[in-house]
């Protein structure tokens, strides 16, 4: 074996943040319907502590026989309004306690699924579902929720988008007293991945197994080390430097997950190609992009450098795993990262800046603070238009807005650990009023018919 | 089973001696040693078979990561596999 290739991984895990981010246990809770909403809470818990019993003490032995840092071990489940469709009466915030009490009794730091899928409609369940999450977010404590309200296929429900604009600016209210928490516990998808190991988005897709194991990789910082020995190469360089860097990352993920499958005796998902950052010095996307040639994260050049990154990421990660999926591709989470906070604080980084972005880059809107009397029909037309680029892109958006509650734009909403900090950065103030109002559905574009 | 054992750091006087002490103690065979010192840092990097080991895993690397920080160096102990996958195609 050559040292040198030792010595360099080594140094990937002590000085540049590589990291294993999350192993992602999905659980069907199909066989978990019940008319008794008691019952089927106690069904839920069961499975879930029955399967991901020994998730979290796996996860901490691979990471130290691989010395690999595995940094969550987390659960999804099937969209909870579908087990709420059975019990159409009750309040289905009961789930959410027991997905909470679930995942505290496992070890888990969160569990996602507290989703419906209403891109084209809702259907029982999915309503009281979407109402509840308010009340689900604020009243526990490791629950994600997500809500999918667009696609390529059925276009974008613009019912669900007027609604969700209320509920992410109700859910914020609701725990206004702990930061708005609860908004950064909720995405809104158009496009949403079955297979997703990454929260707050994650649940357990109808077509997906009982019992899978997903993986999500990370190292921005290491991409960001690589770039800056390749020094003063030209961008096919550039892009070269990070398929490399993306292949090595990647087969790291894949001999966790094919490790966590094989110790769990459940079957091997997909792995998730995607740089994921944290407020941490050094595991920074937008330091990335900084480190190409940009002087600061939003300046003019960003997008088309974000978007060789994206592509980069995937080609280098594709052939080192056996099964890609989930969202794979770069993360550009505002609070979550060092170099996006610094950006935005200078001014260098705007929402319309973002938005572009999010054209090209492997999410959306992520985890964005907006003032706290941003009226639910902007953050809804936000959710629209960044459903749109999903939409006609055929990609995954999603758009995690977290109004601070009490706070305008230039104030600071800090949330601590890996959710980070952010300055609250300013909206369009001029009223789509009219138009979110309108309800009904946006077409599906053109892109869908392929058959 | 193959685990490789790194210690990065100051050189000093015992290095290899105290650490493949460990090893012999709790049956880990060493296969191959390379060292190089680079000015003052000093890298070991060193091939054990751990399948007849009297110890888990766990056990042996908490063992020698102990002696690394007492010796103020950096120890790693990990399965062989991490560095096959990510070099090898």
């Amino acid at each position: 074996m050559n040292s040198r290739d030792i010595l360099e991984t080594i140094n990937m895990i002590d000085n540049e943040n590589l990291d294993v981010r999350t192993i992602t246990m999905g659980i069907s809770l199909l066989d978990c319907v019940d008319p008794d909403v008691d019952r089927a809470c106690d069904k839920v818990y069961d499975k879930i502590c029955r399967y991901a019993g020994n998730l979290v003490k796996t996860g901490e032995d691979i990471s130290k026989e691989y010395g690999i840092p595995i940094i969550h071990k987390r659960i999804s489940v099937t969209p909870i309004a579908m087990l709420a469709a059975a019990c159409p009466d009750k309040n289905p915030v009961h789930f959410a306690k027991a997905l909470d009490r679930a995942a505290k009794a496992v070890g888990v730091n969160f569990i996602g699924g507290y989703s419906a899928l209403v891109h084209k409609g809702f259907a029982p369940g999915d309503y009281a579902l979407i109402t509840s999450i308010p009340e689900a977010l604020s009243e526990t404590e490791l629950v994600c929720s997500s809500v999918n309200i667009g696609s390529t296929k059925a276009g974008i429900n613009m019912d669900a988008v007027a609604k969700m604009g209320a509920i992410v600016r109700d859910t914020a209210l609701a725990t206004a007293d702990r930061d708005c928490i609860g908004a950064a516990k909720l995405v809104v998808f158009c496009n949403a991945p079955e297979d997703n190991p990454f929260m707050a988005g994650a649940f357990h897709g109808a077509g997906e197994p009982d019992c899978v194991i997903n993986v999500g990789v990370s190292g921005p910082g290491v991409v960001r080390a690589a770039l800056a020995k390749a020094g003063d190469c030209d961008i096919t360089g550039v892009a070269d430097t990070v398929k490399k860097t993306a292949f090595k990352i990647t087969r790291m993920g894949q001999l966790v997950a094919q490790e966590a499958s094989r110790r769990l005796f459940v079957p091997f998902g997909i792995v998730d190609l995607s740089l994921a950052p944290t407020p941490a010095v050094g595991d920074s996307v937008a330091h990335i992009l900084e480190e190409m040639g940009l002087e600061c994260c939003g300046a003019h050049g960003t997008t088309a450098a974000l978007a060789l990154l994206n592509d980069a990421v995937k080609k280098g990660g594709v052939m080192a795993s056996s099964h890609v999926g989930g969202l794979s591709g770069a993360f550009i989470p505002v609070t979550e990262d060092a170099g996006m906070i610094h950006a935005a604080q200078c001014g260098a980084l705007s929402i319309t800046k973002l938005e572009a972005m999010t054209a090209v880059c492997s999410v959306g809107l992520d985890m964005i603070v907006v003032p706290g009397d941003t009226p639910a029909e902007i953050i809804s037309a936000v959710i629209a238009d960044e459903a749109a680029i999903g939409m006609v892109n055929s990609k995954t958006t999603a758009v995690r807005l977290i109004p601070a509650i009490g706070k305008k734009a230039g104030d600071e909403l800090n949330f601590g650990g890996l959710l980070g900090s952010g300055p609250v950065m300013d909206v369009n103030r001029y009223s789509p009023l009219k138009f979110i109002s309108r309800g009904g559905r946006i077409p599906a574009p053109m892109q869908s018919l392929k058959n | 089973m193959r685990a490789v054992i790194t210690v990065i750091g100051k050189d000093m006087v015992g290095i290899l001696a105290k650490v493949s002490t460990i090893c012999a103690e709790n049956g880990v065979n060493v296969v191959e040693v390379t060292q190089s010192v680079l000015q003052d840092l000093f890298a070991m990097i060193m091939m054990v078979d751990i399948s007849k080991s009297t110890v888990p895993f766990n056990e042996l690397s908490d063992k020698l990561t102990a002696i690394g920080s007492e010796m103020n160096l950096t120890v790693h102990v990990m399965h062989e596999d991490i560095f096959n996958s990510m070099h090898r195609i």
